[in-house]
C-alpha cells in the first residue's frame, strides 16, 4: 500500500507497471465463487481432479523410500533441463500406447504438461499471432494463450471433433486478414471439456491440412489411457514427427502432486524447449522425475491405469444415468473416456450467472465461458465426475437440476419482457475454479 | 484489558457467496491478533463449531463470516445461546443491517436521507406480470437505477440500469443471488465510507474513505483485485461535509443498534447531500478493505485495536453474566 501527500492509497503500487499480457490476470465475482466448493456440504462437479485415493498408499510410499534410498543425492539436486534419461526413456514406453514411436532425445520433462504449453507458446507466440483451437477448449490452455496476448479462433467440433471443413475457413479467413497462424491446439482424446474424442479419419484429414498450410499442431493427450470400452485411435504425431509438437502428462495415469508432464517435439523445436524451460525453472523436480521413474520401473502402472478406468466409468455411467433421471430434457456429450460431460443448457438460460443459485443450492460446476476466448459457451456446463462418488454425483446432479428449474422459472417471469435476456461478453478475467477444488 | 485476551477464535469460510472475502478476512484478523501475542485458532465452521467451541474455552470468539452465515444474525444468536463471547454486533441489530431495506427504513425514520427506492421479490413478477412491475419500477423510479439483492454484500449481483431493457436482466440477476430485490434510484457523486469503532466507550468515527474505482464502478472486482481502485483517507470533504457524513455514520449505527465495528456506505451527492446505501454488520477486513485502512489511516496499530475488541467483548460477556436477570441480555 502507498499513500500520496494527498493521501490517495492504492492497495497495488504497481499497478500501472504491469507488462500488458498480465491484463487478464485479476480474480473474478465468479472465480471467487469457488472457494465454497472446498466445502463437503458442497458437492463440486467443478474441478477436474483425478482420484488419487485409487492410489494404494503404500505403492506411492514404496516408491518414494526407493527414490531416498537409491537416488538420495541425485533426487534432491538440480538436474538437467531435458529430464532424467531413464524418465525420458520410459516416457517413449507409455507413448507407445498412443501407437507414437521416437527418440528419447526428443522428449523435454515439464512440471505438468500445463508447463509445457506455456513454454512452447513462449516460443511461438507473439502479441496478436493466432491459435487455432477447438470450440470448446482447455481452459488453462486458453489461459496461457491469453497471458502470450494471442488471438484465439475457435473452430467447430461435432461428435467426431474438430471440423475439417471449419478449419479449412477459419485458416483462409485468418490468412485473408493477414494474420499470422502458429499452430492448432487440439485435445483429441476424451477432450476437456466436451468429453469428445477425435476420429481417426478426421486425424489424417486435420495432418494433411495443416502440413498444406504449414501449421504446427499442438496434440495435448492428457486422458488417453482413461478410456472405457476401446482405446481411442492413434495419435496424431504417430503419422508425423516435424508437424506435430505432442504433450503428455502423469497427472491422470499417476499423480497430479508430482507436477510432471513433457513434450515431444521436432529436434529443433526440442532444443529450444530445453532453453526455455532452463530459463524459467532451472530443471523440472528431480526428485518427481525418480519417484515418477520408479513407480513406472517397479509397479504394474498398466494395472494401476485399468483401476483408474474403471472407477472413472461408473462415475461416468452414474453421471449419465443422473442426467437421465434429473434433466432429461437437455442434452450432453456421452463420452468414452476422460473425466468430462459437456452438458448444453435451454437456450435462455446463462451458466455462469446461475453460478450463485448454484452455491446456494450447494452445488458448482464450471460455466461453459470459461472455456471459450470469445464469450461463448453461455449455455453450457462442464461437469468433471472425476472425483465426487457416484452417490455424490447423483446428489450433484438432482441440486444442479433444482438450480436449472429454477432459473428457467426465474427466466420464464421475465421471458415477456426480453429477448434474449443474456449479453454475450468476451470475460477477461480469470473465472475458471483453481485447480485444487473437490 | 489486552492482558486478559490469551485465545481467540477467529471465524471465517463458511458456506456463502463471500466465502472466499471472509477467508481473506479471517487470515488478516488472525495474523494482526498474532501480532499482539495472542494465540489464534482459525475455523471454518460446520457442524461441530460449537463443540470445537465448548471444549476449547477461548476468551473470545470472532465470527469474520460475510453472508447470510455470518451478517444474518443467526451466529449472534446461536453464540449468546452457547454463552460464548464474541466480537460484533447482536442478533436484532444484525437482522435489521443485513436486510438493506429495513435499515433504509429506520434511517429515513431519523431524518437521514436515502435514496428512493422499492423493494420487489420475485414473487411479484410473477404474480403481476413482468411487463407491468418494470414499467412501473421505471415510470415512477426513472432511471439510472441501481439494482441489488435486498441482503447481499461485497456488490454481488448488484447491477447499474442506465437503460429501459436492462431491467430484467439486473432483476434476474439480483434474484440469483436472493429472492428480494432492492431497486434504488442511483444517487451520482462521491462514494464513502465511513467505519466506526466502539472499544467500548461508545462508537466513534474513523476517517471518511473516499472510494474511486477506476473503472467507474465499485464491482467486486474493483473491490477485491488490488490497484483497481483509489482512496482518499480521509476522504477529500469540507471540514463540514466530513462531520456531516461521520455524524450520519454513527447516527446510523447507532439506531440500527451496532457493536463493536461497522461500516456505513454513503453516497455524497453534488449538491453535498449526504445520502445512507446500507451498514455492514461484518466489515470486509482484507487487504483491500476500508476499515483496515481507515484505521491505520487514523494512526491506529491494527492488531492492538482488533485486541482491544476481544477484550471489550470479553468484558461485556462477563458483565453479562453477573446482569443475568435482566430480560434485555442478549438482544441488545
Amino acid at each position: 500500500m502507498t499513500t500520496t501527500p494527498h493521501n490517495s492509497t492504492n492497495f497495488d503500487p504497481w499497478f500501472a507497471n504491469y507488462a500488458d499480457r498480465t491484463a487478464q490476470l485479476s480474480a473474478s465475482e465468479v472465480r471467487a465463487l469457488f472457494a465454497v466448493a472446498s466445502r463437503p456440504e458442497v458437492v463440486s462437479l467443478a474441478g477436474g481432479m483425478p482420484y488419487v485415493s485409487a492410489l494404494p498408499e503404500s505403492l506411492v510410499q514404496e516408491t518414494m523410500q526407493r527414490v531416498v534410498r537409491d537416488f538420495g543425492a541425485a533426487a534432491l539436486q538440480y538436474g538437467g533441463g531435458q529430464g532424467i534419461l531413464p524418465l525420458r526413456e520410459q516416457i517413449l514406453e507409455v507413448m507407445e500406447l498412443e501407437g507414437i514411436h521416437a527418440s528419447p532425445d526428443n522428449v523435454v520433462v515439464t512440471t505438468g504438461s500445463q508447463q509445457a504449453l506455456d513454454l512452447v507458446s513462449k516460443l511461438f507466440l507473439n502479441p496478436g499471432d493466432v491459435v487455432l483451437a477447438e470450440s470448446p477448449s482447455y481452459v488453462g490452455a486458453l489461459g496461457v494463450f491469453k497471458s502470450y496476448q494471442a488471438d484465439v479462433r475457435h473452430i467447430a467440433m461435432d461428435n467426431d471433433g474438430l471440423v475439417p471443413d471449419a478449419l479449412r475457413a477459419m485458416i483462409q479467413r485468418v490468412r485473408n486478414e493477414g494474420k499470422a497462424i502458429k499452430f492448432l491446439y487440439l485435445i483429441p482424446n476424451f477432450h476437456n471439456p466436451a468429453g469428445i474424442t477425435l476420429s481417426w479419419e478426421r486425424r489424417v484429414e486435420i495432418l494433411e491440412i495443416a502440413k498444406a498450410n504449414n501449421i504446427l499442431i499442438l496434440e495435448d493427450n492428457p486422458y488417453g489411457q482413461l478410456y472405457f470400452d476401446e482405446a481411442p485411435p492413434r495419435a496424431i504425431r504417430s503419422l508425423d514427427s516435424e508437424q506435430v509438437i505432442y504433450l503428455g502428462s502423469f497427472s491422470k495415469t499417476f499423480a497430479p502432486g508430482f507436477r510432471t508432464g513433457w513434450a515431444l517435439a521436432p529436434h529443433a523445436v526440442r532444443e529450444k524447449l530445453i532453453l526455455a524451460t532452463e530459463a524459467a525453472i532451472l530443471s523440472p523436480s528431480n526428485f518427481a522425475q525418480y519417484s515418477i521413474s520408479e513407480f513406472l520401473a517397479h509397479s504394474d502402472w498398466r494395472k494401476q491405469i485399468n483401476t483408474f478406468r474403471d472407477i472413472y466409468h461408473e462415475r461416468k455411467n452414474a453421471t449419465i444415468a443422473a442426467l437421465e433421471q434429473y434433466l432429461p430434457k437437455l442434452t450432453w456429450t456421452n463420452p468414452n473416456g476422460g473425466f468430462y460431460v459437456w452438458l448444453t443448457l435451454p437456450d435462455q438460460v446463462d451458466s455462469k450467472a446461475m453460478l450463485p443459485r448454484a452455491v446456494k443450492e450447494l452445488v458448482a460446476y464450471t460455466p461453459g465461458t470459461a472455456f471459450f476466448a470469445d464469450g461463448q459457451g453461455t449455455q453450457n456446463i462442464r461437469i468433471c465426475y472425476s472425483y465426487p462418488t457416484p452417490e455424490r454425483i447423483h446428489e450433484g446432479i438432482r441440486r444442479l437440476a433444482t438450480v436449472v428449474n429454477n432459473e428457467l422459472d426465474l427466466l420464464d417471469t421475465f421471458k415477456p419482457v426480453t429477448a434474449p435476456i443474456r449479453q454475450i461478453k468476451p470475460e477477461d478475467r480469470v473465472i475458471s475454479p483453481p485447480p485444487n477444488i473437490g | 484489558m489486552n492482558r486478559d485476551i490469551r485465545q481467540v477464535a477467529v471465524l471465517a469460510g463458511g458456506i456463502s457467496h463471500e466465502r472466499d472475502v471472509s477467508l481473506r478476512s479471517g487470515r488478516r484478523v488472525a495474523d494482526a491478533l498474532k501480532q499482539q501475542g495472542i494465540e489464534v485458532e482459525l475455523i471454518d465452521p460446520n457442524h461441530t463449531l460449537f463443540e470445537q467451541l465448548k471444549n476449547r474455552h477461548f476468551d473470545v470468539v470472532w465470527p469474520v463470516l460475510h453472508g447470510a452465515t455470518g451478517e444474518d444474525g443467526t451466529l449472534s444468536d446461536l453464540l449468546e445461546l452457547a454463552g460464548v463471547p464474541y466480537i460484533g454486533s447482536a442478533s436484532g441489530a444484525a437482522r435489521l443491517a443485513w436486510d438493506k431495506p429495513t435499515a433504509k427504513v429506520l434511517l429515513q425514520r431519523q431524518g437521514i436521507h436515502t435514496p428512493k427506492s422499492v423493494t420487489i421479490s420475485k414473487e411479484t413478477f410473477r404474480d403481476y406480470g413482468a411487463a407491468g412491475v418494470l414499467e412501473l419500477i421505471e415510470a415512477q423510479l426513472g432511471l439510472p437505477l441501481v439494482v441489488k439483492p435486498a441482503r447481499g454484500g461485497s456488490a454481488q449481483g448488484v447491477t447499474i440500469v442506465t437503460e429501459p431493457e436492462q431491467l430484467a436482466q439486473a432483476m434476474v440477476s439480483a434474484y440469483t443471488y436472493y429472492e428480494v430485490a432492492l431497486i434504488e434510484q442511483r444517487v451520482v457523486g462521491t462514494e464513502i465510507a465511513v467505519s466506526i469503532l466502539d472499544t467500548g466507550d461508545g462508537p466513534v468515527a474513523l476517517p471518511p474513505v473516499e472510494i474511486v474505482p477506476r473503472s467507474g464502478v465499485y464491482s467486486f472486482e474493483a473491490r477485491y483485485n488490488a490497484g483497481e481502485t483509489d482512496f482518499f483517507t480521509p476522504a477529500r470533504l469540507s471540514d463540514e461535509l466530513a462531520t456531516k457524513v461521520s455524524q450520519n455514520a454513527v447516527l446510523a449505527h447507532q439506531v440500527i443498534g451496532l457493536r463493536d465495528i461497522s461500516r456505513v456506505d454513503l453516497i455524497i451527492d453534488n449538491d453535498g447531500v449526504v445520502w445512507f446505501l446500507e451498514a455492514n454488520v461484518v466489515p470486509g477486513l482484507t487487504e483491500t478493505s476500508l476499515l483496515p485502512l481507515a484505521l491505520e489511516s487514523a494512526g491506529h496499530d491494527l492488531g492492538w485495536v482488533y485486541a482491544t475488541l476481544a477484550a471489550t467483548a470479553a468484558e461485556r460477556s462477563r458483565s453479562s453474566a453477573d446482569d443475568s436477570d435482566n430480560p434485555d441480555r442478549g438482544n441488545r
